[in-house]
């Protein structure tokens, strides 16, 4: 209230910069008005505050893209890891050949020889909005390549969250909370880990699809309007077809509507909302391919289903209770009508269990409510490092005083008990609870933590400055013409309730202040050092301070595309068959698409087993190509000697022949001289270290002394009968052999 | 054309050229089987020497009769040094005949025609110190093709020679991939040897007195060579002849086996596009696919002998090229269609720039890289007005890498937006077609033309013109849409924001 009596009395502060709005420009506002005589160009309050604000949401966007450009600046322009180079090859598929060509689209590159139905089991969101972006831009004649609209898609999108947060925190507290939390997420590294330049994954768009669902939702509710519940349908849709976290919606909005029927807060905006966002949201994400039926089908699912009908049973007694008027006769209905409601939801859900209608839940879905769950029964989920369990010190990474506002938020969000932000309370903390699970869903939890801390930042500053400002109109209005500056002290410990208030709320501001600087630098320096890497290009700094860039992998694929036959089939390690298809154009026997456990398993036993029976099963296989990524030279830690315990249990989980002790001596996995036998001649051992003992890779040490692993290996005489060294990139990163064809009988 | 020469009567000269082209396929094959099942030297030699029995001699139908001109003395120096194989041909005419004769024709045996990359030649003058070169015109001539399809060139020469007189001609002409790797596959630790065919006397349609061949091989590493008597070798140089009073069409094979560990780096295709802003910038991009042409890779590539002994092994790979681009180049790149290749060093200078680009691996022969270079020009360097008010191109026609062959190459020259009337200008025979491109902000199209060439070597860097109409007020063009769209979205929201359209009062 004082601030906007403030406002009004400076009349030409728009020119100013935002940042002086506050109490600080008092004294020269009133020269200001009389020097400068820019009477036509005065604007009203309001129209002050919604320049100021489109400013700063303006400025907040730009800074949102930027941000995320280090990656391209650092490397290149180029997309990055593993995943994004599926939805690369898609995408360019689809602005190729068309949507329907994509929809139909068998792959028979990868899986070999299986194949795999790509227009059914993938989201098409991400790919079908990159080629709409790129075919707009084309229409206007903007000669761009797909590839710079793939790479930029994320950044984009993620300046579009920064607008929804603004929304979302204006519907949840006011448009100050809005656009600290619009600042907040533009740079929050939990979320640009995901959405940095380069980074074309399905997460880049569905955050913000999420956040838009959640906003359009919480508006539903706020207004009871049928035309924003549709909306919010619409998002659900777009984040049907974007992401498979689309289950964390369909969970979070039943329990959400749950908890406002317990609480008794129950209304028929609530009603309006729920159905119509439920129905025609199912509807709409039935006709993604890969959910089908699943909204009606599958286990994670049934809990919507299950309010649905709750909140009808509830509507029905409201009615009853409307008709009824008798509290005695309704209580009776009331038994009746939920323990028969109960009861036949349970039949009904037995029924369907039983019968197999509906699917049980998945692993990864009970790896989320169970985090062992995954380490005992699932190897290939456990095998991916982003599937582990959270570190508190990446809690702290991603989020910063993120971590530290985040339960100031809450204290204001209950203390300001709504609808709204009881939705933005449950989603921070189960949220919360899943990041603690996985370190990929810090994602998720990341607007909803940004969210809360602006309220707790909004609500904090809003009361310091009131605080700041209140005493400051009260020396005013109690001393009259004094000039306000070398009296305020004394007046401050004259005047005041609480002693020393506005030195106190000062100082806190200016911790405020600093803590909000502080945030801004830690996510600049994190994005620009830790999330800008592309994992392709590895880059390392060199003895006299220079940049080293390792590009085998691209040097290995690039090779495969051009110097191998067109039809030729490559066998390697999961993780790099999407970036063999994508850049080497070959065919792979499996990859990043974990769909079928036992293709990968036989793949991981072959790479476990002696040489001649690993032959048997490539030669099974058709494989012409083995691809095995060695760090050995570079002291490159992710290799696959280093992964390879996994192939083993993956092998072993299916294959009862691997067993995982006979690579281990006593417990422990070792290269050298001595690692168990078994270790020392399996296919993989033998394709790293083939010649490796002829090389010297470090001054004062043996040949065949392993960077990665600081030691000597143990097997420096690898012969090789059944593969040749076809290609080996300059710094031994992906080495490439070739399958010999049989040897003839006579 | 067989098909046509039995419907039609022949005459005699259809029945010779019928009769040439069943001959030569057969002697080929006969070579190439005697040399794969043989395999020993000796025999080689003897059945090349059995193989002069073949050797022209019918010369019933010589076009122009040319036996009034007369070769008094020929040399010609072959250099094998590189994959390109220059040879450069002095000869002194001699006109015995009555009349005045202004055209001087070569011969060159169908395989060299074929691989002829370029041919010029010129008339020399003086000796010595006072020698000038006066360039002459080379045509393929309209003759009838010679005995077994012997293609012809015509020199027209400055003044026609008159009945007496003499003239001394050189001509240098150049053959692309008429080096035959052999053996045809080589392992990583092997050099790389090849073969090169010719003949030990020049194929000419006139007599000549007296004749010498020297053929220059890179190194002292001959495996065999044919002996013509009187032939020798003398450390790298090859010597066949002299030989003397040699009649018309005298052609006697030779084979020379030699270790040649120069890149054979062939360019299969190069598609450059030079695009034209009247804002200052000229654009190059320059698509290859390269492929080392040579002897092909067998077995494996073991990275550790190739990094440890890199003088025995894989002596014949390369690694790098050198392309030598325009001076005052900007905003240089080298990349592929999987992201940027970062191993690229550009030396500018005053008077040039070289780029040194690594593909992403080493290429071994059989193997391909394809990739990408662009880079920008500043335009006053190569746009000029001409007299006539229209504007011009100046731009090298030919591939900026060093010794490297190109199979096929298309320059594409995209002309701002607006301009009319495009000529090309071009020192040598091409293709000539035009497109239109669309690109940044176009409505119109920018008209592109197309040069087209086959079999291009390093020496075809000449410059050439394209002429053009051309308005200044196009330039506009693209900042006024641009502004008036920026106008118009300003224009809609201050009328959005006066407008009340909303139903409730």
């Amino acid at each position: 209230m004082v601030g906007k009596v403030d406002a009004a009395k400076g009349g030409a502060k728009s020119l100013q910069s935002p940042a002086s709005n506050q109490a600080t420009s008092k004294p020269d506002l009133s020269s200001m008005s009389t020097a400068f005589s820019f009477k036509n160009l005065k604007l009203k309050t309001k129209q002050q505050e919604l320049l100021i604000r489109v400013s700063i949401l303006g400025l907040v966007y730009i800074l949102a893209f930027i941000t995320r450009l280090f990656s391209v600046l650092r490397y290149e322009s180029m997309i990055h890891e593993f995943d994004p180079y599926f939805n690369y090859r898609t995408t360019l598929y689809l602005t190729e050949k068309g949507f329907y060509e994509f929809w139909n689209w068998f792959d028979s590159e990868s899986w070999y020889p299986l194949g795999r139905i790509i227009g059914g089991t993938l989201y098409p969101g991400l790919m079908v909005t990159a080629a709409i972006i790129y075919w707009t831009l084309k229409f206007l004649r903007f000669a761009v390549h797909i590839r710079e609209v793939c790479v930029l898609t994320a950044p984009f999108f993620a300046s579009n969250t920064t607008i929804v947060a603004y929304f979302f925190g204006k519907e949840l507290w006011d448009s100050g909370a809005g656009l600290v939390a619009a600042a907040l997420i533009a740079i929050c590294p939990g979320y640009i880990s995901r959405s940095v330049a380069g980074s074309y994954d399905n997460e880049g768009v569905a955050i913000f699809a999420l956040l838009l669902t959640f906003y359009l939702f919480v508006k539903a509710v706020n207004t009871g309007s049928l035309a924003w519940s549709l909306a919010s349908a619409f998002g659900y849709f777009y984040m049907v077809s974007a992401w498979g976290g689309y289950v964390f919606i369909i969970n979070l909005i039943p329990l959400y509507v749950l908890v406002l029927l317990i609480t008794g807060r129950y209304s028929m905006r609530l009603y309006v909302a729920y159905n119509c966002m439920y129905i025609v949201g199912m509807l709409l994400a039935m006709q993604i391919r890969f959910v089908g039926f699943q909204h009606v089908q599958s286990g994670e699912h049934m809990a919507a289903m299950g309010v649905f009908f709750l909140i009808q049973v509830f509507y029905f007694l409201v009615y009853v209770k409307h008709m009824l008027n008798d509290k005695k006769l309704f209580q009776a209905l009331l038994r009746i009508g939920v323990t028969s409601a109960v009861g036949v939801a349970a039949i009904a859900l037995g029924v369907g269990t039983a019968s197999g209608y509906i699917s049980p839940w998945t692993g990864r879905f009970y790896s989320l409510l169970d985090p062992t769950y995954a380490k005992d029964h699932i190897p290939i989920i456990a095998s991916v490092s982003e599937h582990q369990p959270t570190a508190w010190s990446s809690f702290m990474f991603d989020f910063h005083i993120l971590l530290f506002l985040f339960p100031a938020g809450l204290y204001f969000c209950f203390k300001r008990l709504s609808d709204a932000t009881i939705f933005i309370v449950m989603y921070g903390l189960t949220s919360m609870y899943f990041a603690g699970v996985m370190v990929r869903l810090i994602l998720v939890a990341t607007p909803a933590v940004c969210l809360i801390s602006a309220i707790a930042v909004s609500a904090t500053i809003k009361n310091l400055t009131q605080a700041i400002r209140g005493k400051n109109t009260q020396t005013m209005s109690s001393k009259g013409t004094n000039s306000s500056k070398g009296l305020s002290k004394q007046q401050a410990s004259l005047d005041q309730t609480i002693p020393y208030l506005k030195n106190g709320a000062t100082a806190l501001l200016l911790g405020a202040f600093y803590l909000l600087s502080r945030y801004a630098i830690h996510c600049t320096w994190v994005t620009s050092e830790a999330y800008s890497s592309p994992s392709i290009v590895l880059a390392a700094r060199g003895a006299h301070g220079q940049r080293i860039i390792f590009d085998d992998y691209r040097e290995a694929y690039f090779w495969l595309r051009q110097n191998t036959p067109s039809d030729a089939k490559i066998m390697s390690w999961w993780d790099y068959g999407y970036q063999i298809t994508a850049m080497g154009n070959r065919t792979v026997i499996v990859d990043n698409n974990t769909w079928n456990n036992t293709h990968i398993a036989t793949v991981g036993r072959a790479m476990s087993s002696y040489e001649d029976e690993a032959y048997e099963i490539m030669r099974s296989l058709d494989v012409d190509y083995v691809l095995v990524v060695f760090g050995g030279v570079t002291g490159y830690s992710s290799d696959d000697i280093n992964k390879f315990l996994w192939m083993v249990r993956i092998g072993g989980g299916v294959f009862p022949v691997i067993k995982e002790p006979d690579y281990l001596v006593n417990g422990e996995y070792r290269v050298d001289k001595g690692a168990a036998p078994k270790m020392l001649n399996c296919l993989m051992y033998k394709l790293c270290y083939y010649r490796f003992g002829e090389l010297t890779t470090e001054y004062g040490k043996p040949p065949g002394y392993d960077r990665a692993r600081g030691v000597e290996i143990g097997n420096k005489d690898v012969k090789l009968e059944y593969l040749e060294e076809a290609f080996t990139t300059s710094n031994w990163i992906v080495r490439i052999y070739k399958v010999k064809p049989p040897s003839n009988r006579w | 054309m067989l098909a046509k020469t039995l419907f039609r009567t022949p005459d005699i000269s259809q029945h010779l050229r019928l009769g040439s082209i069943l001959l030569l396929p057969r002697e080929k094959t006969r070579v190439n089987m005697e040399v794969f099942v043989a395999r020993s030297r000796l025999t080689l030699i003897l059945s090349l020497l059995a193989l002069l029995s073949l050797s022209f001699r019918s010369s019933s139908s010589l076009p122009s009769s040319p036996s009034e001109l007369q070769i008094l003395t020929a040399e010609r120096r072959i250099d094998l040094a590189s994959h390109i194989i220059r040879v450069v041909l002095t000869l002194k005419v001699q006109n015995d005949g009555a009349s005045p004769a202004s055209n001087v024709l070569l011969a060159f045996p169908p395989p060299q025609v074929k691989h002829l990359a370029l041919i010029q030649a010129a008339e020399i003058t003086g000796k010595k110190k006072k020698k000038a070169v006066h360039p002459l015109d080379v045509k393929p001539s309209d003759h009838t093709d010679g005995p077994n399809g012997a293609k012809f060139f015509s020199i027209s020469l400055r003044n026609p020679l008159t009945s007496g007189g003499s003239v001394s001609v050189e001509v240098s002409y150049i053959l692309t991939q008429s080096l035959e790797p052999f053996p045809v596959e080589i392992s990583q630790s092997e050099p790389q040897l090849v073969l090169y065919r010719d003949s030990s006397s020049i194929l000419s349609p006139y007599a000549i007195k007296q004749q010498t061949t020297v053929i220059r091989t890179p190194s002292t590493k001959v495996e065999s060579f044919t002996r013509v008597e009187p032939s020798s070798q003398i450390r790298t140089e090859l010597k066949y002849g002299p030989y003397v009073d040699q009649s018309p069409y005298s052609f006697t094979p030779i084979l020379i086996h030699f270790e040649n560990n120069n890149p054979f780096a062939v360019v299969e295709e190069l598609v450059r596009e030079i695009e034209i802003s009247h804002w200052g910038n000229l654009q190059i991009t320059e698509h290859y696919t390269l492929v080392h042409n040579g002897a092909k890779h067998k077995g494996g590539f073991s990275r550790v002998e190739y990094q440890s002994r890199p003088s025995i092994s894989g002596v014949s790979s390369f690694k790098h090229l050198v392309a030598k681009l325009p001076p005052r180049v900007h905003s240089v790149y080298y990349r592929d269609n999987i992201g940027n290749i970062s191993t690229s060093h550009l030396r500018t200078s005053y008077s040039k720039s070289e780029l040194e680009i690594e593909p992403r691996y080493p290429l071994l022969g059989g193997w391909k890289a394809t990739f990408v270079i662009g880079y920008g020009l500043p335009l006053q360097d190569f746009l000029f007005e001409s007299n006539d008010g229209k504007r011009y191109l100046n731009f090298t026609f030919g591939c900026p890498i060093a010794e490297t062959v190109v199979n096929k190459i298309t320059n594409k020259v995209v002309l701002p937006e607006g301009s009319k009337n495009p000529s090309a200008v071009v020192p040598f025979s091409v293709d000539n077609r035009a497109e239109t491109k669309y690109t940044y902000l176009d409505i119109v199209g920018r008209p592109v033309v197309v040069l087209e060439k086959e079999n291009v070597v390093p020496e075809h860097n000449s410059h050439f013109q394209v002429y053009y109409d051309f308005h200044p007020m196009f330039m506009l063009a693209e900042p006024l849409m641009l502004t008036s769209v920026f106008f118009f979205l300003f224009v809609a929201a201050v009328a959005y924001l006066h407008m009340d359209i909303s139903i409730r009062k």
